[in-house]
């Protein structure tokens, strides 16, 4: 097909192809487009800063030589027992029932095999995932999917669900194509019906009442466990300082970049703020209270690579977590399923119909042909791969700047391309001292 | 830390605890961690927790066949998570009572406050009285049954289980309620998305009785009018956008 363009025709911006597209399809089938992925849109992100790495007045430590340090601990304020961590990278929370068996199976064991956690998800945890994972999160949701205090004693943090990136205010959905006998009886559901996860908890609302049910978690577990509170990332000043105030061991903030198994695409892309603008100001409130490292900060939506984490690191996260990117190391989206992507009406780099349980590289999906097409042993290794290359990657920025670990990267090493990301990050524009919003 | 026994008999945690013993706790003296680290590692099999005085969390997560009396008001939270305990609280609780209970059984001789019985996945909740808004959000299996009056939004989203209502319930009775059967013998304000009344079979009459016994109720089963699921949002569709 010849692009249009060469022939003289002028592709409106406001009207772009996916846009008439989408109105096309409203018109069509009367209902809003539900999809997974995170925001497509282009947002300021971390390709927006840059490194400054050592020369005159920074000494450089020798890559392949010179130690840099990638541990890290989480959940030390109250818990017995918190999280040592090989890496910062982290496997964030991704159901069972968005995901295969085998695929939670081969996020365990490739999180395993470099030392971090990975993370249930809603839907309860599976004998799969806590057998491969060493340090598995557990999740706690509104929906309380599966939940029961034996599993919660199994688990070696527990993360309290607020909300997510790509959805902060949304609960969630699992369409009925997805509900296996096995999933439904996890969830006390109907198999086939389309569910509903809830938006708000059933036992508690407001920072007042969320101080005494992580009380009460505390207490089930006679205080072993380090307790997370995940937020999507919208007033995240404010919602890391209440999430403190309630008890929080970590507070992990999920830009609107963050994947999502099935939501709709308004929500995706028009609710929330991006990582970018979240991190500092996450940092900001944690600084305020005295707090910063004292409860970890572990921030996703949008994380892909070395470079990602670092940035993230720089400008205060203890840890990362990352979603999409782990399911693309599975296997997502790979041109090998290109046939099969364009009979769904995709293709390989644009499938993003987690929602619909046809994933060609059986990630996605609970039918039994499809998930077996991932091996979970082969899986594991290429996520384990993956989690290596985002920890050494980070490991010769770090070295660049002269830092023998991870953590002592700082918002001093970055400069930012754009005066967007100049603003959000608060760090001066490359070349300048400008930081804007500061000092006004 | 104080010690927690007011009995002379020295722990036993070796072998399974003596059936004969009875320990008290006073919460006012012994913290609600050490009561609670106690009861997720007895020595006894029945406690008694004196002077409970509001307190929070008290006596969640047992997971064995204790017998629990809390002699005052619990805060919230009280039970939580119960599996397999006989807790009894001779006074008044907080929100949350039972909340994600899995097996065992809760008794409140006072009114319970909102969310009781919220998730819970088995066992069986007496509240002698009234409960307030939100009795058997989300529930997943377990009994509830209320001597009085339940407020607002009760059993919304319900999944499965029953939840009986010997006074009125309040409206938004059963919100998108999923397989969950509700009966109540008063009135209803109104009911929530989905939620219509269905006949009383004989199969109802049967359950209802026999969760009355267990409640020790001696109401008329037929006195009481049965609720479900119309079942008409379990699928994803664009009319119902006014209901969701
Ligand atoms: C398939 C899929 C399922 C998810 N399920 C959950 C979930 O059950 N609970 C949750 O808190 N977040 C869930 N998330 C969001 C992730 O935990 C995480 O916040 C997000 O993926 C991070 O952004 P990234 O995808 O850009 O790495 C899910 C994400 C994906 C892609």
């Amino acid at each position: 097909m010849t692009d249009p363009s060469v022939l003289g025709l002028r592709e409106s911006a406001t009207f772009d192809r996916a846009t008439i597209a989408g109105i096309q399809r409203a018109a069509e089938t009367g209902v809003y487009d539900i999809r997974g992925w995170g925001a497509k849109r282009r947002l300021p992100h971390f390709d927006d800063l840059l490194f400054l790495g050592a020369s005159m007045s920074r000494y450089p430590l020798e890559g392949y030589r010179e130690r840099c340090g990638t541990d890290v601990t989480l959940g030390d304020r109250h818990a017995k027992y918190p999280l040592r961590l090989a890496t910062p990278v982290t496997i964030a929370g991704m159901s069972f029932g968005a995901l295969s068996a085998q695929a939670k199976e081969a996020l365990g064991r490739g999180a395993s095999e470099v030392g971090t956690s990975t993370t249930t998800g809603d839907g309860g945890m599976t004998p799969e995932e806590r057998g491969q994972s060493k340090h598995l999160v557990y999740q706690y949701l509104p929906s309380r999917y599966g939940m029961n205090p034996t599993d919660l004693r199994k688990a070696d943090a527990i993360e309290v669900v607020l909300g997510q990136g790509a959805k902060p205010g949304g609960g969630g959905m699992l369409l009925g194509q997805k509900i296996s006998d096995r999933v439904a009886a996890m969830r006390t559901l109907p198999p086939g019906i389309d569910q509903r996860s809830a938006c708000r908890h059933p036992d508690w609302t407001g920072p007042d009442d969320l101080a005494i049910k992580i009380l009460e978690l505390r207490e089930i577990t006679d205080w072993e466990k380090p307790i997370y509170v995940k937020v999507g990332a919208t007033r995240t000043y404010y919602d890391v300082k209440l999430a403190v105030a309630a008890g929080a061991d970590v507070v992990v903030v999920d830009g609107m970049q963050g994947g999502t198994a099935a939501t709709q695409d308004v929500f995706i892309e028009h609710v929330g703020i991006p990582t970018l603008a979240a991190l500092p100001q996450a940092v900001q409130a944690l600084q305020e209270l005295g707090m910063h490292r004292q409860v970890q900060l572990i921030v996703s939506g949008g994380i892909r690579t070395g470079a990602d984490v670092a940035k993230a690191m720089a400008l205060g996260a203890d840890a990362v977590a990352i979603g999409t990117a782990a399911l693309i190391a599975l296997g997502d989206n790979h041109p090998r399923h290109a046939a099969e992507y364009a009979a769904l009406g995709s293709a390989a780099g644009f499938y993003d119909d987690f929602q619909d349980g046809r994933d060609p590289a059986g990630i996605t999906t609970q039918d039994p042909e499809l998930s077996a097409r991932l091996d979970p042993v082969a899986g594991g290794r290429r996520v384990a791969n993956y989690l290596r290359v985002l920890t050494m990657e980070a490991q010769t920025i770090a070295r660049a700047c002269g830092k023998s670990h991870l953590q002592h990267l700082e918002p001093e090493d970055l400069v930012a391309l754009t005066i967007e990301a100049a603003a959000m990050a608060r760090v001066p524009l490359a070349g300048t001292s400008w930081i804007p919003g500061a000092g006004l | 830390m104080e010690p927690l026994t007011t009995d002379a008999t020295p722990p036993n945690h070796a072998g399974p605890p003596p059936l004969e013993r009875l320990v008290s706790i006073d919460v006012s003296v012994a913290t609600v961690r050490a009561l609670n680290n106690e009861l997720h590692h007895p020595s006894a099999a029945a406690y008694e927790v004196l002077q409970p005085q509001g307190a929070h969390a008290i006596a969640a997560g047992i997971d064995q066949a204790l017998t629990v009396d809390i002699r005052g008001h619990a805060g919230y939270y009280c039970a939580g998570m119960n599996d397999g305990g006989q807790i009894v609280v001779h006074g008044n609780v907080g929100t949350g009572v039972a909340e994600n209970m899995m097996s065992g059984s809760v008794r409140i001789r006072g009114d319970a406050s909102q969310s009781a019985g919220a998730t819970g996945h088995g066992g069986l909740l007496v509240i002698e009285g009234s409960a307030s808004m939100r009795c058997g959000i989300s529930m997943k299996g377990i009994d509830i049954v209320v001597g009085g009056d339940i407020g607002p939004m009760s059993a919304f989203m319900a999944q499965a289980g029953r939840l009986v209502v010997c006074g009125d319930a309040g409206d938004d009775l059963g919100d998108s309620v999923y397989e969950a059967r509700i009966y109540v013998r008063g009135k209803v304000g109104a009911l929530g998305a989905d939620c219509i009344e269905k006949p009383m079979r004989d199969e109802h009459l049967a359950e209802l009785a026999a969760l009355l016994t267990a409640a020790r109720l001696d109401h008329d089963p037929r006195a009481f009018r049965r609720y479900g699921s119309g079942r008409t949002l379990y699928h994803f569709a664009a009319h119902n956008s006014a209901a969701y």
